[in-house]
């Protein structure tokens, strides 16, 4: 009988996504409502002494998947290798973060395993032993609850969305034999930003719009650098050529749900606010009083945002001595 | 190169979605119901693809018969024929229900690539085109932004969170796509008109050899549906100048807000 939790934990060369620490804390609460034990799969090559950073959450078995073919994400590599634990474990529920490798594991393995799955939760209950998670759709403009009818049930949980929890479990490290199976995915090369803050995993984000007027994103920048924020945009922004795509915040860019974001000179189309209003804090400048964004703003200033970020950049600066 | 898209036609993201009476769907008399904008991508990659080495480009959809619109839209673009599985119980399951219709519809198409959006813009279930090609036994490579195709194999460079990753696989394949692949065409007057001649064949399950006993009962289940929690009213900073006001916003966002 299916019993459990299993918690995939997701890793660039033995660095794991905080959504990873998110999802194993996530799992150890679920666990504690579904009965059973939290089981942690970790897959890498060279990764045994990393796994090993994730006890502190709370897992009662760690499973090291090492194996040098599994050094870069491959979809299907990957999915072999889960679904391998998957049969020896037999977890009720199936727990993974919502980046964009683990939407694709997602994915893949609920169509492998014919199992539930609900991408991009933001809250997940149990209901007579079941789980309803609930999810945004409509890029954020609606949220549904979604019951998952089936075994194991997979969620994928949004980044930022839940909390994590240190605490106490067996923490036992296992490694096991691997076997990658059917591979038909060849990896080539991996280019990655460094030191830029993801804008889903982002704590402050501030966002510069159409008012920003081209781009030189200087004082946007400036202000993000003062509070180790991420520097978004709004889609106008992006179609102008002035900030690259991965920086767009809106429906058919990032949903984000930091804990404080600066919207500047953003009008505030539908799209954008729904992909940001979920955000505990909203902060909007901009010189148009009427502007859509004030609404959902919990502090606004109306005026010329050249002359206001820069005083803002100098007051955090001052606090933050 | 024999390439299918997938298709969803989906509210366009200028429209506001309200909550239906039953509390589980939305209100569509004033939708606007445009092709997916994810898919545009995959329609336009297909038909760059197309003028470059040759074959044909099929669009293939799951839905109502307003789809028919979505689809005469990538027939527009240059896409040369289109598909529709029009069947209750194809409208009545899941995405993961989708998918199974759709791989059962590909089976019999024979394609080199299918190309899907990364996700749709209503649902962001992030699903259908990865579980078709799981479904098909095929590679997949999701949220691409760029796509080469040689000697029977792709190579895509997809985005994760912070980078990019290259990766390759033989076809047949499937990738998804991601905003920055293309710039997708708009649909030529020409092109609108020579679109209204252009096959579109509609099928039922029964014709790609399902039955609605296939798609069992859907594993996923919207029980409720609801705007978010409405923010209640802010405040406006006022001050004499912009220091004022930045000092003002600055000290209620650590005293009031906590939130630096």
């Amino acid at each position: 009988m299916s019993q459990g939790v299993l918690a995939i934990a997701e890793q660039i060369d033995g660095v794991f996504r905080k959504v990873t620490f998110e999802a194993i804390s996530e799992g150890k609460r679920l666990a504690e409502s579904l009965g059973g034990p939290l089981t942690v799969v970790v897959m890498g090559a060279g990764i045994e002494a990393a796994a090993g950073e994730l006890a502190v959450y709370g897992p009662d078995k760690i499973i090291v998947a090492d194996d040098a073919a599994l050094a870069d994400y491959l979809t299907d590599a990957y999915t072999n290798v889960v679904a391998d634990v998957v049969a020896q474990q037999s977890p009720a529920a199936i727990v993974l973060g919502a980046s964009s490798i683990g939407k694709d594991l997602a994915a893949r393995l609920a169509a492998r395993l014919d199992a539930p799955v609900a991408m991009d939760c933001t809250a997940l209950r149990v209901d007579n032993g079941a789980i309803v998670a609930t999810r945004p759709v409509y890029g954020g403009k609606l949220l549904a609850e979604v019951a998952l009818n089936g075994t194991p049930q997979i969620v994928a949980i949004r980044p930022n969305a839940m909390a994590i929890s240190e605490t106490t479990g067996a923490g036992v490290v296992e490694k096991v034999a691997v076997n990658v199976g059917d591979v038909k995915l060849t990896f080539v090369e991996k280019a990655l930003e460094t030191g830029k803050i993801e804008l889903t995993e982002a704590d402050v984000i501030v966002s510069g719009g159409r008012g920003m007027g081209g781009s030189d994103y200087t004082v946007v920048e400036e202000l993000a650098a003062a509070l180790n924020a991420a520097v978004g945009a709004s889609r106008s922004a992006v179609d102008e050529g002035w900030r690259p795509h991965a920086d767009q915040v809106g429906q058919t860019g990032k949903t984000v749900a930091p804990n404080l974001y600066i919207a500047c000179g953003i009008s505030g189309a539908i799209q954008h606010l729904a992909g940001m209003s979920s955000s505990k804090t909203i902060v909007a400048i901009n010189k148009d009083e009427d502007a859509p964004i004030f609404a959902k703003a919990d502090y606004g200033i109306v005026g010329d945002l050249f002359e206001i970020i820069p005083q803002i950049t100098a007051e955090v600066k001052k606090l933050k001595g | 190169m024999d390439i299918v898209v997938l298709l969803k036609q989906v509210p366009s993201t200028e429209s506001m979605v309200r909550v239906a009476d039953d509390g589980l769907t939305i209100k569509t008399d004033d939708v606007k119901w445009v092709m997916n904008p994810y898919d545009e991508f995959a329609v336009e990659e297909a038909l760059r693809i197309k003028d470059a080495q040759g074959g044909t480009v099929t669009i293939l959809s799951v839905g109502g018969d307003k789809v028919v619109e979505a689809i005469r839209t990538g027939l527009a673009m240059g896409a040369d024929k289109g598909v529709l599985i029009n069947d209750p119980a194809a409208l009545a399951t899941d995405s993961m229900g989708i998918a199974t219709v759709l791989a059962a519809a590909l089976k019999e198409m024979n394609c080199d690539l299918i190309i899907a959006g990364q996700r749709a813009v209503d649902d962001d279930n992030y699903l259908v085109g990865t579980a078709v090609a799981e479904k098909l036994s095929l590679p997949n490579i999701s949220m691409v932004v760029k796509a080469e195709i040689t000697d029977g194999k792709i190579k895509c460079r997809r985005t994760i969170e912070g980078g990019t990753l290259v990766l390759e696989a033989p076809l047949p394949a499937l990738f998804t796509t991601q905003r920055g692949l293309n710039e997708p065409r708009y649909a030529s007057l020409p092109g609108i008109m020579k679109a209204k001649k252009k096959p579109l064949e509609t099928k039922t399950l029964a014709d790609i050899g399902l039955s609605a006993d296939d798609l069992g009962n859907a594993k996923t289940k919207i029980i409720a549906l609801q705007p978010p929690p409405e923010r209640s009213g802010g405040r406006m900073i006022e001050g004499d100048d912009a220091a004022a006001k930045a000092a003002a916003l600055v000290q209620a966002l650590r005293e009031e807000a906590k939130a630096i």
